[in-house]
């Protein structure tokens, strides 16, 4: 349960290319309820974690703000900040901890704080909320990832471009659930981690 | 598209540099970013920065209203899109004096999370921050890209008073506090006769009819709230001054400033019959302007439209702050 620089830079890298693969998938989702480009953002920014990981960071602290300014400064829109946001967080934990629940907790309360939506509002905020006791519990599987990301689909948007489109948004899978998705299942992945 | 530019991507950076090249008296670029700072570091010795910022395709603002005087640094995001939080942090160190920095933004959601996280990313390097969320358009209360209302042309008033004050060596907590009285005495209207076209989309906005207008469009072409058939600059000017008086009870007693702001397409001559008809129509609240402006200076890239912006001046000195001598490109 408890993060390193090695455990660190294997998650990313699982999320990096996860998010490479499914890059259009992703924007293919954004398409009908927001601007179309969620996975190219998506796929910028993690290419660009990538490169900085290449030089070993000194500590976790370091990593995740490493990985926070990568993902600031290249991803963009809503995106870049939500989950520059979650790392940023998680870099002033883990000077107290490097417990991955509670370093999640602490990225999800920032998710929150910055974008201002609750569960229920059919963002990221969702899958967040449905797995992160999971992970504290040791209960975190593919198929509670693939639930609570499938869960925002009838769900009606109240946050972000989306929300504009209200009632239209039903049937549609949030694009930053399902890459908040990914980042999970790269989570589960990580051997050693949970 | 017919658009005087040469790659869409580069609109941006091109126009940046044209601007801190020819004038280099005023701002110059804050290398790595497209952001741009006072070149005038001694006007800013021992003072609180004012750093303001958004989307590109609204010229003059922000970079025009940099200079002695008035802004500190302006952070230019690509057309109609936020800047990054590096890129405005870049410029909260470029022009932090160790007196803190204060941020003027635009009520736009994306706007509102990167100058926060910009302040969030100030605050891990115990720079004081501090900030204000312009939501000036009367129009409608939530719009594409807004919680709330949106902020429009009445931001520069902000800039403007912001600037004076720090110029005159305010304290952080003295701007912040000014900043919060100043705010909800803004309110602006706008009406459009054909939307903007974003370089990068090709296409504007929306479509209005030859003969059509619409009321309280955004400055990214965001929906208003009617439209109807064009009509005498009169009877534009009763719409919009009656919109304002719902809002602010225009008052004989009081004093305001006024600002009749294009849009980027309608020429001056049409800007000054307008701000004509304004005037008669202030006079029939017994309400001469103590400070009025009239021009391009809060665009939307070619969008013709004009608003129409009264700031109620609730302290004398709010009107010194606003007659203050500024040295920047635009003001």
């Amino acid at each position: 349960m408890t993060l390193t620089v090695d455990t660190l830079t294997t998650w990313m890298s699982k999320f990096a290319e996860k998010v490479e693969t499914n890059k259009q998938f992703l924007s293919d989702l954004d398409t009908p309820i927001g601007d179309g480009d969620h996975g190219f953002n998506m796929d910028r920014g993690m290419k660009a974690v990538e490169e900085k990981l290449a030089t070993k960071p000194a500590d976790v602290t370091s990593g995740f703000k490493i990985i926070a300014m990568a993902l600031i400064s290249t991803v963009g829109g809503a995106s870049g900040p939500l989950y520059g946001t979650a790392f940023l967080e998680m870099a002033k934990k883990s000077t107290t901890t490097n417990d991955i629940g509670e370093l999640l907790d602490a990225a999800l309360a920032g998710i929150e704080m910055r974008g201002g939506a609750k569960p229920g509002d059919k963002t990221m905020v969702d899958v967040w909320n449905a797995l992160v006791p999971d992970v504290k519990n040791g209960t975190l599987t593919e198929n509670r990832i693939t639930e609570a990301v499938a869960a925002t689909k009838d769900m009606i948007a109240r946050k972000g471009r989306a929300s504009y489109l209200g009632e239209r948004s039903k049937g549609h899978v949030d694009p930053g659930s399902q890459s908040s998705g990914y980042l999970f299942e790269a989570l589960l992945e990580t051997e050693g981690l949970l | 598209m017919k658009k005087i530019i040469n790659d869409p991507h580069d609109v941006v950076p091109e126009m940046v540099n044209g601007m801190t090249r020819a004038y280099p008296q005023y701002i110059e670029k804050i290398e790595g970013t497209e952001a741009v700072v006072r070149s005038d570091k001694d006007s800013m010795k021992g003072k609180v920065g004012i750093v303001s910022g958004g989307g590109s395709g609204h010229e003059p603002t922000h970079a025009g209203y940099v200079g002695e005087g008035m802004l500190s640094a302006a952070v230019c995001g690509q057309v109609f899109t936020s800047p990054t939080p590096d890129q405005i942090y870049a410029a909260i160190k470029a022009v932090n004096q160790g007196q803190g920095v204060f941020l003027v933004v635009k009520n736009y959601s994306g706007d509102v999370m990167n100058f926060d996280m910009a302040k969030d990313l100030a605050s891990m390097d115990n720079i004081p921050v501090k900030s204000i969320v312009v939501d000036d358009d009367i129009a409608v209360e939530n719009s594409l890209y807004t919680q709330g209302r949106r902020g429009v042309a009445g931001t520069i008033f902000m800039h403007k008073i912001l600037g004076a004050v720090a110029q005159q060596g305010a304290s952080l907590d003295e701007i912040d506090a000014l900043a919060h009285k100043v705010l909800p005495n803004i309110k602006t209207i706008a009406v459009a006769l054909s939307a903007a076209t974003n370089p990068e989309v090709g296409k504007p906005g929306f479509v209005l009819k030859d003969d059509e207008i619409e009321y309280g469009v955004g400055i990214h072409s965001e929906p208003g709230y009617r439209r109807e058939k064009i009509k005498p600059s009169k009877e534009l000017v009763e719409e919009l001054v009656g919109k304002l008086n719902n809002e602010m009870h225009l008052d004989g007693n009081k004093k305001y400033a006024c600002l009749v702001n294009g849009m980027g397409a309608t020429p001056l001559m049409e800007q000054y019959i307008f701000a004509n008809d304004v005037l008669n129509k202030l006079q029939e609240f017994n309400i001469k302007p103590s400070f009025m402006k009239i021009g391009n200076y809060m665009t939307s890239i070619d969008m013709a439209g004009i608003s129409l912006t009264l700031f109620e001046i609730k302290d004398a000195k709010w009107l010194d702050y606003l007659n203050y001598p500024v040295k920047t490109i635009a003001w």
